[in-house]
């Protein structure tokens, strides 16, 4: 996740904005729980965490209840489908995506569902342009995964606008 | 100017360390710190300098040490607990005038602690860390760019007053990543040494190891020659020339932000990573119809008191916040002498102080 969060604050530089990238995370070297913030602006960037999100991802449940209350009025929360639970309904949008699922068993590596969500999100918050975000995940990606996560990132808009089509629908 | 860039704080103090002429890196990876090392053992060997991993922290800053007494350009880096190991032979710096950086990216503690946590807690400890009245100067910035400007600053300081430099930075500046535009290559002024015959009359010049002179390096008190020296009229003229190296040039040493203090009724005082949140809070409330100014250090020590006298005699109250239980705050009152109110606001923790928490310690609510 926090590689995700780097990306994603890196696309935003290559897209000639300004961008902030913290996080958090315990003292295990695989696993535990992660926390990524990334502060986007056109201008100075003060403090440099997130207060009122106008997104959260969450993968699981315990992501969704420490950081679901970031989120703000009209935000736009995109959960994992499969690993979340319930999620509460409220003034903001909720999009439900099996991101970890498309990574198995349409990528077959679990690993890369963090480049499907940056793909999901992308997707349905145009928050940085596709491009940019595609040059990032191939500067930041190891050497011989390049096309995997490629993959990945398409896999993920795809998911991502085939849940817009569905909110569309349903609206 | 290079192109703009997505740099961490750790990263962005190893550019600033090379660009600065670093030679020599001696350490023990520890977190928050380890990327420096890590970036280092990659970076510096192609740059033409050396890089030793040690056996523990104790060891690398003796390394340190001596490769700055044979003429080159040496750091270290590590966090809390490493810092507390290394306070015995920074005082050994602090007594030989060598020239050294260390850089601390604090994080919780004491001991263990919280090791990818954030924390202020060695703000006093890297003025007192080590026994006896000695020099040393203490950079602490704010964001990843001012790590870059204040790293190769640290080196400048160093060596031209030969005193031990402590870069004090915090894991969230340490593994944030913002925008950084860093200046061209060999556009930053390259650090020098008091050299003999062009050194000031309170610096003595340093003659390295291998230069064909006998040098004598001692831990003992000395006289002016070099040798050891158990007069007390020569005990005196030491520790007053060596504390006074730095006093003396507090003009040259501070360094502030100061924001709308023209019209402050309220001065938030911050450094670090905190000042990041005391600025939101100062704008936020400025919004909201209240006088609030700031003063940001990036030079801790020596502390610049003549900066808070001033602020005493025109705001009616001084807030310190701090991720500490109140360090830095006592050094405001010590300034302030009275003459306003001064709160501290400590958060500890472990999580980086929100603007809207401070914001009513501000506007007296």
């Amino acid at each position: 996740m926090i590689t995700a969060g780097i990306i994603l604050a890196e696309a935003a530089v290559m897209a000639g904005l300004n961008a902030v990238q913290t996080q958090s995370y315990g003292p295990e070297s695989r696993g535990g729980a992660t926390r990524a913030e990334v502060v986007i602006a056109d201008g100075e960037i003060d403090y440099p965490k997130v207060t009122n999100a106008d997104v959260v991802l969450v993968l699981t449940s315990e992501a969704y209840r420490r950081y679901g209350n970031k989120l703000k009025q009209g935000g736009l929360l995109v959960a994992d489908s499969d690993l979340v639970g319930e999620v509460q309904a409220g003034p903001y949008r909720i999009v439900r995506v099996p991101i970890t699922r498309i990574a198995r068993e349409e990528l077959g590596r679990e690993i890369v569902a963090n480049i499907v969500a940056l793909g999901v999100l992308a997707a349905l918050s145009q928050v940085v342009p596709m491009e940019a975000l595609e040059r990032a995940v191939m500067g930041r990606v190891p050497k011989g995964s390049e096309e995997l996560n490629r993959r990945a990132l398409r896999c993920g808009e795809a998911a991502g606008r085939q849940a817009q089509v569905k909110e569309a629908h349903e609206a | 100017m290079s192109q703009p860039r997505l740099m961490q704080g750790n990263e962005a103090c190893v550019e600033g360390a090379l660009e600065a002429g670093l030679q020599f890196f001696a350490g023990y990876p520890i977190t928050p710190s380890t990327e420096i090392a890590e970036m280092l053992a990659e970076r510096l060997p192609r740059a033409g300098g050396v890089f030793i991993q040690m056996e523990d922290e104790i060891a690398s800053m003796a390394a340190v040490i001596g490769a700055s007494l044979a003429g080159m350009r040496a750091m270290t880096a590590t966090s809390g607990p490493g810092f507390s190991l290394k306070q015995e032979n920074l005082g050994y710096a602090a007594l030989t005038e060598t020239p050294c950086v260390v850089v601390n990216v604090q994080r919780v503690g004491p001991s263990t602690g919280m090791p990818t946590s954030p924390a202020q807690g060695d703000v006093m400890q890297s003025r007192w860390g080590t026994h006896g009245d000695h020099p040393v100067v203490v950079l602490s910035p704010s964001s990843v760019m001012e790590t870059y400007v204040l790293t190769a600053k640290a080196f400048a300081v160093a060596d031209e007053l030969r005193v031990p430099v402590i870069l004090l930075t915090d894991e969230i500046t340490g593994h944030m990543r913002e925008r950084v535009v860093l200046p061209d290559p060999g556009t930053l002024p390259r650090p020098h040494r008091p050299l003999e015959g062009a050194a000031p009359p309170d610096i003595p010049p340093m003659v390295h190891f291998g230069e064909g002179r006998r040098v004598l390096v001692t831990g003992l008190y000395r006289d002016s020659t070099g040798f050891w020296s158990e007069s007390p009229e020569e005990a005196d003229r030491l520790v007053r020339r060596l504390a006074g190296k730095v006093e003396s040039r507090q003009e040259q040493l501070t360094m502030v932000d100061r924001w709308h203090l023209d019209d402050a009724q309220v001065v938030v005082v911050a450094y670090g990573c905190v000042a990041r949140s005391a600025q939101r809070a100062m704008r936020l409330a400025r919004e909201r119809g209240h006088r609030v100014g700031m003063l940001r250090l990036a030079c801790l020590w020596p502390f610049p008191g003549h900066e808070i006298e001033a602020l005493a005699e025109r705001a009616d109250r001084i807030v310190v916040p701090e991720m500490n239980l109140g360090q830095m705050v006592g050094e405001v009152e010590r300034a302030v002498r009275g003459r306003c109110k001064v709160i501290g606001y400590s958060r500890v923790d472990t999580e980086l102080i929100r603007p809207e928490e401070l914001l009513p310690v501000l506007e007296g609510v």
